[in-house]
C-alpha cells in the first residue's frame, strides 16, 4: 500500500486533533487545573446531622468558595459526624474562634455545601482546630414532622 | 424430535466454535510483533478508518449536541433550571451518547468496509496467495486494521464530544439565550475528569475493540462467494450494533450503577 505525504499529514493532524480535543474536555468541560495544589490548612467541625453532604463539597464564606470538604467520618465518641475542612492558607489564623459552620443547600434541589460566618472572638482558629459552633443540615422529613406535631398541639 | 435436538446441538457447537476461532484470531493478530513495515500499513488504515470517518462523526456530533440542547432546554425551562443545560448536554454526551453513537457510526462507515475488503481478498484468494509466498495475512492484513480501529475510535469519540458540546453551546447560548457563564460553570462543576471523561474513553476503547474485531473476523471467516461477502457485511453491522448497545448497558451499570 502506498503511503503519501498527505496521508501521513492527515493522520498526524487527526491524532493531534484528538489529543487537543481531550485537553479541551479536561480543561474547559471538567474544569481540571494543572497547578500545584494550593496551600491549605485543616479545620474540623462536628455536626449532629450532615444531611447529604459529600466529600469535595464547597466551603464558602459570604458566597465565595474558600475551600472544600476533605473527609467525613463518624465520631465514635459523640456519635455525630466529624467533617474535616480544607481551607485556603490565607485564612489561617484569620478566622475568629467563634466562627459558625452551617450546612446549606444550593437552591431547592441543589447540592449541599458548608457556609462559614465569622464571629467576633479576638482569638483565631489555627491548623487542626475545631469549629465549635455548627448548624446541622435541614432534613425535610424532620421539618415536616415538627410542623405536623405543632399542628396537633395547637 | 431427535432431529431438532441434534440441530440445536449442531448450532450451539457452531457458535462455540466460531467464538473460539475468533478469540484465537484476535490473539494471533494483536500479539504479532509489528515490523517497520507494519507501521506504514497501520498509517494507511488509520487514514481510512480514522481521518475519512471524521466528517460523518463530527457532523453527527454537532447535530446531536444541538438537538440535546434544544430538547433539554424545553424541559428544563419548565422547572426554571435552564442554567443546568451545559451540565445536561456535557454529561449525556460524555457518558453515553459520544461513545455509543460514534461506535455505531464507525461500525457502519468503517466496519462494513473492512469486512468487504478482507472478504474480497479472501474470495479472490489473495489471502491464500500471501500464505503461499510466506507472508502471514493475519499480521499483514488484519493486525494493522485492528490496531487502526482501536486507536481511531476513541479519538473520534473525543471529537464527537467536543463538537457536540459546542453544538449545545450554539443552540443553548447563542440561540435560546441561556447565560454563557452558567453554561460553562455548571458544566465544570459537575463533570469529573476521571469519572466522566475517563469512563467515556474506557467505553469507547471497549467498543473500538469489539467493533473492529467483529468486522475483521467476519471478513476473514466468510464464505468466499459474492453472496457470502454481502451476508458478512450485513452481519458486521448488525452484530457490532447489538454488541455496542448491549455492552453499553453492562459498562454503564458497572461504572455509574454504584455496585462496587
Amino acid at each position: 500500500m502506498r503511503r503519501s505525504k498527505t496521508m501521513e499529514l492527515g493522520v498526524g493532524l487527526f491524532m493531534l486533533a484528538g489529543i487537543l480535543g481531550l485537553l479541551f474536555l479536561g480543561l474547559r468541560v471538567s474544569g481540571l487545573t494543572f497547578g500545584v495544589p494550593e496551600d491549605t490548612f485543616r479545620l474540623e467541625a462536628n455536626f449532629a446531622n450532615i444531611g447529604s453532604l459529600k466529600p469535595r463539597a464547597r466551603v464558602t464564606m459570604a458566597g465565595v468558595t474558600v475551600g472544600r470538604v476533605a473527609a467525613i467520618e463518624l465520631d465514635r465518641e459523640w456519635y455525630d459526624a466529624r467533617v474535616v475542612l480544607e481551607l485556603n492558607a490565607e485564612l489561617e489564623d484569620q478566622l475568629p474562634r467563634d466562627t459558625t459552620a452551617s450546612i446549606l443547600t444550593a437552591g431547592l434541589l441543589g447540592e449541599q455545601y458548608i457556609g462559614l460566618s465569622v464571629g467576633g472572638d479576638p482569638e483565631m482558629l489555627g491548623n487542626g482546630d475545631t469549629i465549635r459552633d455548627t448548624q446541622s443540615a435541614i432534613v425535610l422529613e424532620e421539618l415536616i414532622q415538627q410542623f405536623v406535631s405543632n399542628m396537633v398541639n395547637d | 424430535m431427535m432431529e431438532h435436538l441434534r440441530g440445536l446441538g449442531r448450532r450451539s457447537c457452531d457458535v462455540l466454535e466460531a467464538l473460539g476461532r475468533s478469540g484465537l484470531f484476535l490473539g494471533q493478530s494483536m500479539l504479532g510483533i509489528p515490523s517497520r513495515e507494519g507501521w506504514s500499513l497501520w498509517l494507511s488504515q488509520m487514514h481510512f478508518v480514522g481521518v475519512l470517518s471524521l466528517a460523518i462523526v463530527l457532523v453527527s456530533g454537532l447535530f446531536i449536541g444541538m438537538v440535546l440542547a434544544l430538547q433539554g432546554y424545553t424541559i428544563l425551562v419548565d422547572f426554571g433550571a435552564e442554567q443546568a443545560l451545559g451540565q445536561m448536554v456535557a454529561l449525556s454526551l460524555l457518558r453515553e451518547l459520544s461513545p455509543v453513537v460514534a461506535a455505531l457510526l464507525f461500525a457502519g462507515r468503517a466496519g462494513s468496509a473492512l469486512t468487504a475488503e478482507i472478504g474480497l481478498m479472501k474470495a479472490t484468494e489473495q489471502l491464500t496467495s500471501m500464505e503461499m509466498i510466506g507472508v502471514d495475512p493475519l499480521r499483514r492484513v488484519v493486525a494493522p486494521r485492528l490496531w487502526a480501529g482501536f486507536v481511531a475510535l476513541p479519538l473520534l469519540t473525543v471529537g464527537f464530544s467536543v463538537v457536540g458540546i459546542y453544538g449545545g453551546y450554539l443552540v443553548g447560548v447563542e440561540w435560546l439565550g441561556v447565560f454563557e457563564g452558567s453554561y460553562w460553570s455548571n458544566m465544570q462543576a459537575s463533570v469529573g475528569f476521571i469519572e466522566d471523561i475517563g469512563n467515556g474513553l474506557v467505553k469507547s476503547l471497549v467498543f473500538a475493540l469489539v467493533v473492529t474485531w467483529i468486522a475483521v473476523f467476519q471478513g476473514y471467516d466468510l464464505v468466499p462467494t459474492s453472496e457470502g461477502i454481502s451476508r458478512a457485511t450485513t452481519r458486521t453491522v448488525v452484530y457490532s450494533s447489538l454488541a455496542v448497545l448491549g455492552l453499553d448497558f453492562v459498562l454503564t451499570a458497572l461504572m455509574f450503577g454504584g455496585f462496587s
